[in-house]
């Protein structure tokens, strides 16, 4: 078990201080990009990137396979050694994303049978950009019937002046299994956050049984106060879909107000767990998140 | 799998003291015990359940200042199984709960009639609280206040909505007179004027079946209750 | 519309079990978070934006007609935890009681039919609320003063603050509950059209993690 996410950021701007890689990709090679010159000037929109990075795991009889890997934009998509019957594919950041008015799309399908899961390598940091447009992250996750999907990526990290709407969209088939982690920081190191949404939808057999919506930094209100984060900055999720379970676990208390707390719940769908953390650093936040998964009968860790 | 739908309760949502449930059985007689902290509800409501449950089936609500306290002792002193015994949070306004909005302690006492029937009795404990909680008709169907002889002899001349209208007074610790200088003839004469014609007790609880002249009229009650309700 | 009757479903004194819950106020107390007017007032402001919200996009909804028991899914939806929608309905079944005394209606007798075992508060009060002839917009306006009413209420008792303060955050927050309840109740104006899946969600996170931990709790003066 990790104690915490130690993946390097890699779209860090210059002047960061901390160390780590200060590359900033120039953001080249898509059709939408915009020269560099006119992004610079905050010239006509659309001012941000266009993209769809797509990838499908099919079941070929006898393992995963992963027929279709569209890497686009900032996503690069690697395909990593598999674990056992597991395909697993690794998004690489080719550039620093989101940036202001960006439209990223990631699709990811884990098709019937399959076994899949999906990391990114280092943290994603939304950024302000040369325009105050609000930058919108779209990631669909759709798992097929007896498939099983990891998705596990580094976290989000909302930095001083950005804007960013993210949706995730969750599509499950009744036999599906999911583990989805999802983990976010509001501000780098001694600056607020900038604004971050992010709306959660799984629908599970086509009935919705998660909407969620959080809404952190100005001008969201009282989005640090004692009902909604208590002063903390990490926030996350792990959103666990077992068919199997015979019976969902009690719910599960973790931490304590000061160095972070933890509810671990079944849905009013008692096969869909979400275990809901906050903590005052993205190592306490895995901490918890790893601590609550560990009370799940399923029981294994995420690398 | 849908955990979240408990068991149906059809007759749930109603909102008078209709002595007939939805499907024309009778339901349980429900009695108030209400009174000031310390004047011995819970033992009182203890010794009842004691003397009682061999020929009546029982179940108790508690109002808790702190939730489960009364309720916890009456399961310690194992006076009825647990499933038999609810508490009832108030809020931090004990009289709110059986006077004012009384939904909780109504949600409360239909599902130990669902869960138990038939039920002959429910024991609706209040919390502590002053001389004027009194419990809402909507609620019960007869009252009982308990005050007792250590809180000071003049209590009954006092008097109060408890004191005066209840069903029955418990004037309880009669035992503790001489220890705290009580005039129990005083306190009798003071309740008479009070009460008018209305019937009053004092019990002393630490004797052996103290509680008696409770249970009497607890008994004289639910017969007079049952031959109404067979009308 | 009769303005008396939104009076009437908005006071705290309907006798619809209220006054015994706290809405996670007993925890963020007994924890330290709110410990003064400022705290309570930012508690107040949180939840306003967050359950106040969602509760408010599903009372207006319920008050345009849509169908309750879909609203009550929608409520499932919203709410991750299971103190929470144990809560959520056993309100809803003590609002569905005085409201079924109080403007008696066949809406409010097919909610208590079909789901006898409740359905969220937020719906009830919306259904209440078109029983008694109040728009989609009053029914979110109830609720959004609702989600700050209660906690307001119980800071006073648990803390002893000036009961004058509570009142001054909750007339500051007077402009927030109005943003609220219009953004509810244009929501709401949609889901005949587009579902339940336009209305408010939004949610946080200590509610839900604090909400759990006080149903645990052997010893506390509120229900939730």
């Amino acid at each position: 078990m990790k104690s915490g996410p130690e993946a390097p950021a890699t779209a860090l701007l210059p002047g960061d201080g901390d160390g780590t890689s200060t590359r900033r990709p120039v953001r080249t090679g898509t059709p939408h990009l915009p020269d560099a010159a006119s992004r610079a000037t905050g010239g006509t929109p659309p001012a941000g990137v266009r993209a769809a990075a797509r990838l499908r795991a099919a079941h070929n009889g006898r393992t995963t396979t992963v027929p279709l890997l569209h890497s686009d934009g900032p996503f690069h998509l690697r395909r990593l050694r598999p674990r056992g019957e597991q395909a697993r594919v690794c998004v690489l950041g080719a550039m620093s994303a989101p940036l202001g008015g960006d439209r990223l799309a990631l699709d990811v399908t884990a098709g019937a049978r399959t076994r899949l899961e999906v990391t990114t390598a280092a943290a994603t940091i939304a950024l302000r950009g040369s325009t105050r447009d609000p930058a919108t992250y779209d990631v669909r996750l759709t798992v097929g019937e007896d498939a099983s999907l990891d998705w596990l990526p580094q976290p989000l990290i909302s930095a001083a002046g950005s804007t960013l709407h993210q949706t995730y969209r969750v599509e499950l088939a009744g036999t599906s299994r999911l583990l989805l982690r999802e983990e976010q920081l509001l501000g780098r190191s001694a600056e607020p956050p900038g604004h971050l949404s992010t709306r959660l939808t799984v629908r599970r057999n086509g009935r919705p049984v998660l909407d969620q919506h959080t809404a952190y930094g100005a001008p969201a209100s009282a989005w640090d106060g004692p009902a909604v984060l208590g002063g903390h900055r990490a926030t996350g999720q792990l959103l666990l879909v077992e068919p199997g379970l015979d019976a969902p676990p009690a719910p599960v208390l973790l931490g304590d107000p000061a160095r972070g707390q933890c509810v671990l719940a079944p849905l009013a769908d008692s096969q869909v767990l979400l275990a809901t953390a906050v903590a005052p650093t993205l190592a306490r936040l895995r901490h918890l998140l790893d601590a609550a998964l560990a009370h799940v009968p399923r029981a294994e860790a995420p690398s | 799998m849908h955990l979240d739908h408990p068991v149906t309760m059809p007759h749930r949502h109603t909102h008078s003291a209709d002595p007939r449930r939805p499907d024309g059985s009778r339901r349980a007689l429900r009695i108030g015990f209400g009174g000031p902290v310390g004047s011995g509800k819970t033992a009182a409501v203890a010794a009842l359940c004691r003397t009682l449950r061999g020929r009546l089936s029982l179940a108790v609500v508690t109002n808790d200042i702190y939730t489960q306290e009364d309720a916890a002792f009456l399961r310690r002193e194992a006076v009825l199984p647990p499933e038999r015994i609810t508490a009832v949070e108030t809020g931090a306004c004990p009289h709110t709960a059986i006077r004012d909005d009384i939904s909780a302690n109504l949600e409360a006492v239909e599902q130990l009639e669902q869960e138990l029937r038939p039920l002959d009795l429910i024991l609706i404990e209040s919390g502590g609280d002053n001389l004027t909680a009194t419990f809402s008709r909507g609620l019960v169907d007869t009252q009982v206040f308990v005050i007792d002889v250590a809180s000071g002899d003049d209590i009954p001349r006092k008097g109060g909505p408890g004191i005066t209208t209840a069903d029955l007074l418990v004037v309880n610790k009669t035992d503790l007179a001489p220890y705290v200088g009580a005039d129990l003839d005083t306190m009798a004469a003071d309740t008479r004027r009070q009460r008018k014609d209305l019937p009053f007790a004092f019990t002393s609880l630490t004797t052996d079946d103290g509680i008696r002249p409770v249970a009497d009229w607890v008994t004289e009650r639910l017969t007079a209750w049952r031959s109404e309700a067979g009308r | 519309m009769s303005r008396t009757a939104l009076l009437l479903l908005a006071d705290g004194r309907f006798p619809a079990g209220g006054h015994a819950h706290s809405g996670g106020m007993e925890a963020a107390v007994a924890s330290g978070a709110v410990h003064d007017t400022t705290s309570l007032e930012a508690f107040c402001r949180g939840r306003l934006h967050t359950a106040g919200l969602t509760a408010a996009g599903l009372a207006a909804a319920a008050a345009t007609g849509h169908d309750p028991l879909a609203l009550d899914d929608a409520a499932d939806t919203r709410t991750p935890v299971p103190a929470l929608r144990h809560i959520g309905r056993r309100l809803g079944r003590q609002l569905l009681r005085a409201a079924r005394a109080t403007w008696p209606c066949p809406e409010l007798d097919h909610i208590a039919h079909h789901r006898p075992g409740g359905v969220h508060q937020p719906v009830v009060l919306g259904v209440a609320a078109r029983a008694a002839g109040l728009t989609p917009l009053d029914a979110a306006h109830a609720a959004a003063y609702d989600s700050v009413g209660g906690p307001a209420t119980a800071a006073v008792r648990l803390l002893s603050l000036d009961p004058f303060d509570a009142a001054a955050v909750l007339g500051r927050l007077a402009d927030d509950c109005d943003d609220v309840a219009g953004e509810a109740a244009d929501a709401a104006g949609r889901v005949a059209t587009a579902g339940t899946t336009v209305l408010p969600a939004a949610s946080a996170p200590l509610l839900d993690i604090t909400g759990e931990h006080h149903a645990a709790w052997t010893v506390r003066l509120f229900a939730s």
